[in-house]
């Protein structure tokens, strides 16, 4: 089942393959058409509750319906999800742990053309800091499907990570996804990319460079960003001596600041961070920006050769 | 109203009112103004409106109540504990380290306490939601609120409003304690939320007004709410803040700030007072 397609699709799609499965209730900020949700929607009407743009009465909304009982995924892009309406995530969903799942879509950069007003790099940063709250990350059409199954299982809240641009599967029918737990994609020896979202594939790629390099590098994919998988990343650390994260968000509080703290706090090895450096995105075809700001295989090789340099 | 009900309710209101005091004095902290200002309001729902079982406080068709004013809590700590939901000699650890009556209320902890609120203007936005919910449900539960007139100069209440007339949600009743005072000032001068009731009609919810110390027109309002079909109710609530201890009422700087020990007894005394006369 190699599919390409955007994780929103893939979101999408499981809301309405799991909610027959489960009394699941789905909320828009009149997005649906973008988030995918619409998908939902057509299917299940009655389940499905528009709530106009309005997305910080949404979370109260979700919170409130949780509250009694019923399991919600709030929708909207991650620029308004996370960013605008982070204190009532914070204060009405996350304060008193209730079952709601925030699906935010058109993460990073690679929304293009629509500009740095709605590239939202700053969202797993805000998610990551509430106490209780799970964040996902998918790298593809197939482990965002089994994130959205095991934010459904899952008792709390849950930040669900989703991209606008199609991504080709990476993943295939076996896979397993356990929130916590990353995956060794390569083993390696030199260097350890850990990687999330997007940037797994393009990570699987500077690992082809770095070997043509003669570098040995091993490739991780972390879509559970909160809870980590400490000793996963401990493992590789202590394992490569070198480590480089990669994310599609600003390195400032994202995976590479999650992997930062777990490494430095044992003082095992240097780790070099990949991702949106302190700026803002900007208007233009998604390729073509993530080539821009050099989220691409070359840009993390370059980082990984780097880390490489402070091995001791 | 009858009148042995309307003299129990004014002696549970009276109790509210010493609670409040004797929370706010022991925590050295809170927010007497605006819990007094409440009291008959909540007395009124916890003795008489809501269909709650303190022995089941989780029980799935309770009607909920969600205090949006979160800062208030005394007021519904205060009933929460008379009422049988927990043991009214707690009170004073209100705002005690080790204590579950939090600064704001907490729903994780607190026994009948149906919402974590305190963040103004977020509390409404549940309401909503639990009222849409028992509405997919088919549950007959009803939803209130109360929400103060400063707090409406918050965006998320009109969003709120929006929302709820939008879903026809008439097993919801919000009551905005309008006691026109806030931590900076009259509302008036602050930033105007009036006129209330009309805003409330024009977003398309039935609005009512009631005088929110007087018992008559407590019922009255809650009454008709209830006899609304396809909208939404708001009931502006006419009240005085810091009612029930003189040096209190209508003063603005008693919003957030905490008697001391003389004018702790001075506030007692006069509760005391008036329950010898009821």
């Amino acid at each position: 089942m190699s599919v390409k397609e955007a994780t929103r699709d893939s979101y999408g799609k499981a809301l309405t393959e799991f909610a027959e499965e489960y009394d699941l209730y789905v909320m828009d900020a009149d997005l649906a058409a973008a988030t995918k949700t619409g998908i939902f929607k057509k299917a299940y009407p009655d389940r499905f509750i528009e709530c106009g743009i309005a997305e910080g009465n949404m979370m109260g909304v979700a919170a409130g319906m949780a509250a009694a009982g019923k399991t919600v995924f709030a929708s909207t892009f991650a620029m308004f999800a996370a960013g605008r309406a982070y204190e009532q995530v914070r204060n009405s969903i996350g304060y008193p742990h209730l079952n709601v799942k925030i699906g935010a879509t058109h993460a990073g950069i690679s929304v293009g053309e629509d500009g740095a007003t709605h590239q939202c790099n700053e969202d797993i940063a805000l998610m990551r800091t509430i106490p209780g709250m799970v964040v996902l990350n998918p790298a593809d059409p197939v482990e965002a499907r089994l994130c959205v199954k095991a934010a459904i299982e899952h008792d709390g809240p849950v930040y669900l990570r989703f991209g606008r641009m199609a991504v080709d599967s990476i993943f295939d029918e076996n896979y397993k996804f356990e929130i916590g737990k990353g995956a060794v994609l390569k083993d390696g020896k030199d260097v350890a990319i850990i990687a999330t979202g997007l940037m797994v594939a393009r990570a699987l790629e500077a690992a082809e460079l770095l070997k043509a390099d003669g570098i040995d590098a091993a490739v991780i994919n972390i879509a559970s960003i909160k809870p980590l998988d400490n000793e996963l990343v401990l493992e590789y650390a202590a394992k490569c001596k070198a480590v480089v994260t990669t994310e599609e968000h600003s390195i400032i509080g994202g995976l590479g600041s999650a992997v930062c703290e777990v490494v430095a706090e044992q003082g095992i090895c240097p780790v070099v961070r990949h991702g949106v450096e302190d700026c803002y995105g900007k208007s233009g075809p998604a390729l073509d920006l993530l080539d821009l700001f050099k989220l691409n295989a070359a840009g993390i090789a370059e980082k990984a050769k780097y880390a490489l340099s402070l091995k001791k | 109203m009858i009148e042995e009900v309307k003299l129990q309710l004014k002696k549970n209101a009276n109790t509210i009112r010493m609670d409040i005091v004797e929370q706010v004095h022991s925590a050295k902290s809170g927010h007497p103004g605006g819990s007094l200002s409440i009291a008959d309001i909540v007395a009124y729902l916890y003795f008489v409106e809501l269909n709650v079982d303190p022995k089941n406080p989780d029980w799935a068709d309770r009607d909920r109540f969600v205090l949006s004013k979160g800062h208030t809590c005394p007021a519904v700590y205060s009933a929460l504990a008379r009422r049988g939901f927990f043991d009214p000699e707690i009170l004073p650890t209100f705002r005690h380290i080790g204590s579950i009556l939090q600064g704001h209320p907490d729903m994780k902890n607190i026994p009948g306490i149906d919402m974590s609120s305190g963040s103004l203007g977020q509390g409404i936005s549940a309401a909503c939601g639990m009222a849409l919910a028992a509405k997919k449900s088919g549950a007959s539960y009803r939803v209130y609120t109360i929400l103060g007139d400063g707090e409406i100069e918050e965006g998320q209440v009109w969003e709120a409003l929006m929302f709820a007339a939008h879903y026809k949600l008439d097993n919801l009743c919000i009551i905005v304690d309008n006691n026109g005072l806030q931590i900076d000032g009259p509302t008036a001068e602050v930033m105007s939320s009036a006129p209330i009731g009309d805003k409330a009609a024009a977003f398309g919810l039935a609005s009512f007004e009631m005088d929110g110390h007087d018992f008559d027109s407590i019922e009255k309002a809650f009454n008709e709410a209830k006899k609304v079909v396809g909208k939404p109710s708001l009931i502006v609530a006419n009240t005085v803040k810091g009612k029930g201890v003189s040096y209190m009422e209508n003063q603005v700087g008693w919003h957030g700030t905490a008697p001391g020990d003389d004018d702790y007894n001075t506030a007692m005394n006069e509760l005391k007072e008036v329950a010898k006369c009821l």
